[in-house]
């Protein structure tokens, strides 16, 4: 697509994308450089000198149990977050939508935790759960149920996921909501008007119908699991116990900051950027192909 | 199906069922936030002595005057100005660079147009968790740790705006730009005078989602902000929290969570229908 009617001129232009290119370059070019430069050699113990070692980083990470165990985690991580946000967003979106006044009011009532950040999120959480003052494990005490993330793996787990679901499923929320409203009336109510109950017509022609808005979805909270939910984790459980929830965006964090392993956390930089395209390049197909549409 | 809706919407004692089923989500959703605004209005005795109550208590004011003015490590108003800062400065700075260089390869022909459009296009790809340690050196290099272009600068170096403004300008009728060249008017003039203007909604809808953005950060600030004056009010709360086996000044912590949220929520509630509109456009 190209513009018929055009300025003349070289050095304007030029001038008008000069300040993001010199931004793009010194903050985003050379950093992604230096993060591939760096995954190519291993520092030594004084970080004095750099030695190469090719794609040795790669190996020895692909064949390190705690990185391995740390792709399970993201992979489990973020299938529990997508499948819970989205599943309560549909929810609620399906109940929002069977009504004739009021679906507004719900919604706005249901946004506003998308503009709380996921770092507040996991605080929040965190003092629910909390292990000696927490409301909740207070009162699923008294239930007989001992409830201890900072020990229990599958526990610590489970916060991370409610947490970050949690501030997830008004933007979800919205995405069905509007899906929802885009199907035409007439086509449900011919189907009711064959005799087709609620769940019928829910499985046979609005979930076909609304597939576009999910499989969008999808990938987004798959992106949004995977990057965005540092602040949880951080705040939460820090990656323990026994790294259980530490994502693979939490280690690259952990290797070269806290343990300083600039080698290995280069590395991973670069698989995360391998990951984070290939995601990109699905979700621009599948858009490209429904602009098509 | 005039005025009344269409069959398959409900009445009766089926509309009370959805109304209880979206009540009980609201509930769910708001039950963290409501507890946090709780645990900000009672003293330290009430919440150490579970189970905390349910309702507020009488030291809202107290707690939240202690924060704003003594905070934990620093004054939480220190903090809201830092975010204010880091949210406006990505906000406005992403807004301005991104108008400027699609007017560029909108509306004009210059050598390396198609590379520089490209090289923008990349950016895309990449959040800033992925290229944290190097980014940081560079950050370290300029001598911008503790400072707001370090803040800044690194998270507006993403070309979503960009796109959209591209998208925007292409759909602009070609009259528009034709006329101003026949009554003389140079291309800046074309800009401010009438591409600007036109894309007024655009840019408030950009603001909301880039505000809530910048204002929700976490992982760089925490990393290039070591002094607690410099620190952002979204990763400050966590440095609130004692090390070791103290007990964590929760009512402060609390209020802090709320001061936290207030901004960005006023946002997206007073702004709702541009938010929508953003949200949608910005991930198209």
């Amino acid at each position: 697509m190209e513009k018929r009617v055009t300025f003349k001129g070289i050095w304007l232009p030029l001038l008008l994308v000069a300040p993001q290119i010199v931004i793009t370059a010194v903050f985003f070019f050379y950093p992604a450089g230096q993060a591939i430069w760096q995954s190519l050699f291993i520092p030594d113990p004084f970080g004095l000198s750099m030695q190469w070692v090719g794609l040795g980083n790669f190996e020895f990470l692909l064949s390190d149990r705690f990185y391995r165990a740390s792709f399970l985690t993201t992979a489990i991580f973020s299938i529990l977050v997508t499948v819970v946000s989205m599943g309560v967003a549909l929810y609620l979106a399906v109940l929002a939508d069977r009504l004739i006044k009021g679906s507004g009011t719900y919604r706005t009532l249901l946004i506003w935790p998308y503009a709380v950040a996921p770092a507040v999120a996991g605080v929040l959480w965190l003092f629910m759960f909390n292990t000696r003052v927490g409301v909740v494990t207070w009162y699923i005490g008294l239930l007989g149920y001992d409830w201890n993330h900072v020990l229990n793996e599958g526990e610590a787990m489970g916060l991370v996921v409610v947490a970050s679901a949690w501030g997830r499923i008004s933007y979800n929320f919205l995405f069905f909501l509007a899906g929802l409203q885009a199907i035409p009336k007439s086509v449900i109510e011919a189907a009711a008007i064959d005799g087709a109950r609620f769940w019928t017509r829910f499985r046979t022609i609005v979930f076909p119908l609304l597939s576009p808005t999910t499989f969008f979805l999808l990938v987004v909270n798959i992106i949004y699991a995977f990057f965005e939910t540092f602040g949880v984790i951080h705040t939460i459980t820090g990656g323990g116990p026994q790294q259980a929830t530490t994502i693979l965006v939490y280690k690259v964090y952990a290797d070269g900051f806290v343990g300083q392993d600039l080698g290995s956390s280069a590395a991973q930089s670069v698989i995360l950027l391998l990951i984070v395209s290939v995601l990109t390049v699905v979700q621009f197909k599948y858009i490209e192909r429904r602009v098509h549409y | 199906m005039a005025g009344q809706g269409g069959m398959v919407q409900k009445r009766g004692s089926g509309l009370w069922l959805t109304h209880l089923g979206l009540i009980v989500g609201v509930a769910f959703i708001f039950f963290p936030i409501w507890l946090a605004f709780v645990a900000s209005t009672v003293d330290q005795q009430a919440i150490v002595r579970p189970p905390m109550p349910l309702l507020p208590g009488d030291k809202l004011i107290e707690n939240y005057t202690r924060a704003l003015t003594s905070g934990v490590n620093a004054p939480v108003a220190t903090m809201l100005f830092n975010s204010a800062v880091m949210a406006l400065g990505i906000s406005l700075g992403k807004i301005a660079i991104s108008l400027l260089s699609a007017f560029a390869i909108v509306y004009f022909r210059f050598p390396g147009r198609t590379l520089f459009f490209w090289l923008i296009f990349l950016t895309l790809m990449l959040p800033v968790e992925v290229r944290i340690v190097p980014t940081y050196e560079v950050i370290a290099n300029f001598g911008m740790l503790n400072s707001y272009s370090g803040l800044i600068l690194p998270l507006i170096a993403s070309a979503t705006a960009t796109f959209l403004f591209r998208q925007f300008f292409m759909t602009v009728p070609d009259e528009l730009a034709e006329a101003a060249r026949v009554d003389g008017a140079g291309p800046m003039r074309f800009f401010f005078d009438i591409l600007l203007p036109m894309s007024r909604t655009n840019i408030a809808a950009l603001f909301v989602i880039l505000f809530i953005y910048g204002w929700n950060q976490y992982l760089w600030p925490l990393l290039i902000t070591t002094d607690p004056e410099m620190n952002t009010i979204v990763m400050g709360i966590k440095q609130m929290f004692p090390s070791g086996d103290d007990t964590a000044d929760w009512p402060v912590i609390m209020a802090t969570s709320i001061l936290a949220m207030v901004p960005p929520v006023l946002v997206v509630i007073g702004m709702q229908k541009l938010f929508v509109r953003g949200l949608v456009e910005s991930e198209k």
